[in-house]
């Protein structure tokens, strides 16, 4: 089998004159906890996602993930080390980053009309553009019917992908995820990882998404980054060469994909067995 | 489909969708009837048992009026009116200062409240000030308001401002300080400025807060200015119960309090009307009728 099922040490693809879409550089980032104490949650942390590059980021619960994308979006900062965007440093919150956020995080004093709009809307875009270019968003996730529907009457599959429109319309160069599907049943679930495919493949957007799941790991990237239990460092890094387009609900049965997965599997067992140990060793 | 599941089932016996409805209805119908009965036997047993023991000579009606007396009582302010002037002028001067008070109050505690709530130094430092001046018993300031403004209108409505200001401020602070941090975070990023996330996402989602608040919060200031009547003024219905407490009037201080009562009533309706139309986007309670 001539499937590089191997962590590679650089990761990155590099694109020939031009920076990588994010990097991180040896970026560390610390808590002080209400009682005073310090907290580690990176650590000499290294990443490099390249330019229309999906990359996933799996680590067992708790020990850092969300945070790299805290320090990618610009809200949070890291205590030593560097965050780049397309080769210049952060300054504040680039208008090229989409977020997807694991909660629900939809207005739900506004109409799914109103909440797709919100973004061109805030960014100074004529109400006349932003509402034409919502609806035409909304037709794209399929919730044409639900324009005039507030978010508590759309059930959970529904209103993620109310969120996925929300934050495609922006356009972004940057797509962070921070694990979108995980209170989705599983067959919701393998839906809205095709719809989100569908919508990436025409962007060209570079994506981090971060998620407990591997399998859902394997199935979305390109490359896929292994955390320790925290504070997290990247414990090993692999190129995933499925062919795309990949189609979720048949994926999971391909032999390669079951062979890649078992593979990282091994490396990632360990780090959910310590981190396991010390959330139960904490209890005491 | 009821076609269906009555043939898998095999029986004609099983009764059918809408005959298991029309039987949930009817329960519904007598139990919405049962409710209604025992609220008003309820009424009649305390008010007639008050109205019997006074006539039967139990309960002094000098002291503790009786239900006939109060009766009366508003019948001759509404027929002929009051020893200050027509009832209905009483009613308009004590609504007038409540609602004045109560939306000076309203509209400086959510404007405080929102402030204080957006900015962490802020909070710090006057919250402090805040606590103090909360745990004073506020109406005791009625004096001071009098002495400093008169006898006129500007006292009443100081006073219910007073009253309303502290709550709707707390309900306000604490309804911002709960905004939901992702939901901020998403208007952050999305491309919200601070002050499009005030008005976008943390004002409408306080509202809930600063709507609850409203309901104990006109009770508040038609506290503040029946207590500011109450304490010197010429005309309102807080003067209506001091000049009834003056003249040994039971009767006369029950009756300024029924139409207190029904004025609160009132407008506690015209509230809920406002919050319904309001918050129109949550999700309908399963209320009593439903």
């Amino acid at each position: 089998m001539s499937l590089s099922v191997s962590p590679t040490s650089t990761g990155a693809i590099p694109v020939p004159g031009l920076a990588p879409a994010i990097e991180l550089v040896n970026v560390s980032r610390r808590f002080v906890t209400p009682d005073g104490r310090m907290l580690t949650a990176l650590r000499d942390f290294n990443m490099t996602v390249g330019r229309g590059e999906f990359a996933c980021v799996v680590g067992p619960t708790g020990c850092g993930k969300s945070t790299t994308l805290n320090l990618v979006t610009g809200l949070a900062r890291p205590s030593a080390g560097e965050v780049r965007l397309m080769g210049a440093p952060i300054t504040g919150i680039d208008p090229g980053i989409g977020f997807v956020f694991q909660a629900d995080a939809l207005f739900p004093w506004r109409s799914v009309l109103d909440n797709v709009a919100a973004g061109p809307r805030f960014r100074g875009e004529k109400k006349k553009v932003a509402y034409e270019r919502a609806r035409d968003w909304i037709a794209r996730v399929g919730l044409s019917k639900f324009e005039g529907h507030y978010p508590h009457q759309l059930s959970g599959g529904m209103r993620k992908r109310v969120a996925l429109a929300q934050t495609f319309i922006n356009e972004p160069k940057i797509l962070l995820m921070d694990e979108p599907f995980s209170a989705l049943d599983i067959q919701t679930r393998t839906l809205m990882q095709d719809e989100l495919l569908a919508l990436w493949s025409g962007s060209g957007a570079s994506v981090i998404f971060v998620t407990h799941d591997l399998e859902e790991a394997v199935a979305l990237a390109d490359k896929v980054y292994v955390l320790t239990a925290g504070p997290a460092t990247v414990k090993a890094v692999y190129d995933i060469a499925l062919p795309r387009p990949r189609v979720m609900s048949e994926i999971r049965y391909e032999p390669e994909f079951i062979e890649i997965a078992r593979v990282i599997w091994d490396d990632l067992r360990e780090e959910v067995q310590i981190g396991q140990q010390r959330a139960m060793g904490q209890a005491h | 489909m009821t076609m269906t599941i009555t043939a898998t089932h095999g029986g004609a016996a099983v009764p059918t969708a809408a005959e298991i409805e029309a039987g949930i209805q009817a329960r519904m119908r007598r139990r919405r009837l049962l409710v209604i009965t025992l609220r008003i036997a309820i009424l009649v047993v305390a008010l007639g048992g008050w109205e019997i023991s006074t006539r039967a000579g139990w309960v002094d009606p000098f002291f503790f009026a009786m239900p006939s007396g109060i009766a009366d009582q508003i019948w001759t302010w509404i027929t002929e009116g009051t020893s200050q002037g027509p009832l209905w002028y009483e009613i308009l001067v004590t609504l007038e200062e409540t609602t004045m008070g109560f939306a000076i109050g309203v509209a400086g505690g959510v404007a405080c409240g929102i402030l204080l709530g957006r900015n962490k130094l802020l909070a710090d430092v006057f919250s402090i000030y805040i606590k103090i001046a909360n745990s004073v018993p506020r109406v005791v300031l009625g004096s001071i308001f009098i002495i400093a403004l008169g006898l006129g209108m500007p006292s009443k409505v100081a006073l219910a401002v007073v009253m309303v200001f502290f709550v709707v401020f707390a309900n306000a602070f604490q309804g911002v300080r709960e905004a939901d941090r992702a939901m901020i975070a998403n208007a952050q990023i999305l491309g919200a400025s601070s002050f499009q996330i005030t008005r976008s996402v943390v004002i409408p989602s306080a509202m809930s807060w600063i709507l609850a608040s409203l309901h104990v919060s006109f009770g508040f200031a038609l506290v503040g200015a029946v207590v500011g009547e109450f304490l010197g003024a010429r005309h309102g219905v807080g003067l209506l119960i001091a000049t009834a407490q003056g003249a040994f009037n039971a009767n006369g201080v029950f009756a300024a309090m029924i139409i207190l009562a029904v004025l609160a009533l009132g407008v506690e309706y015209l509230i809920t009307i406002v919050e319904n139309r309001l918050v129109k986007w949550r999700p309908a309670p399963f209320n009593e009728h439903a």
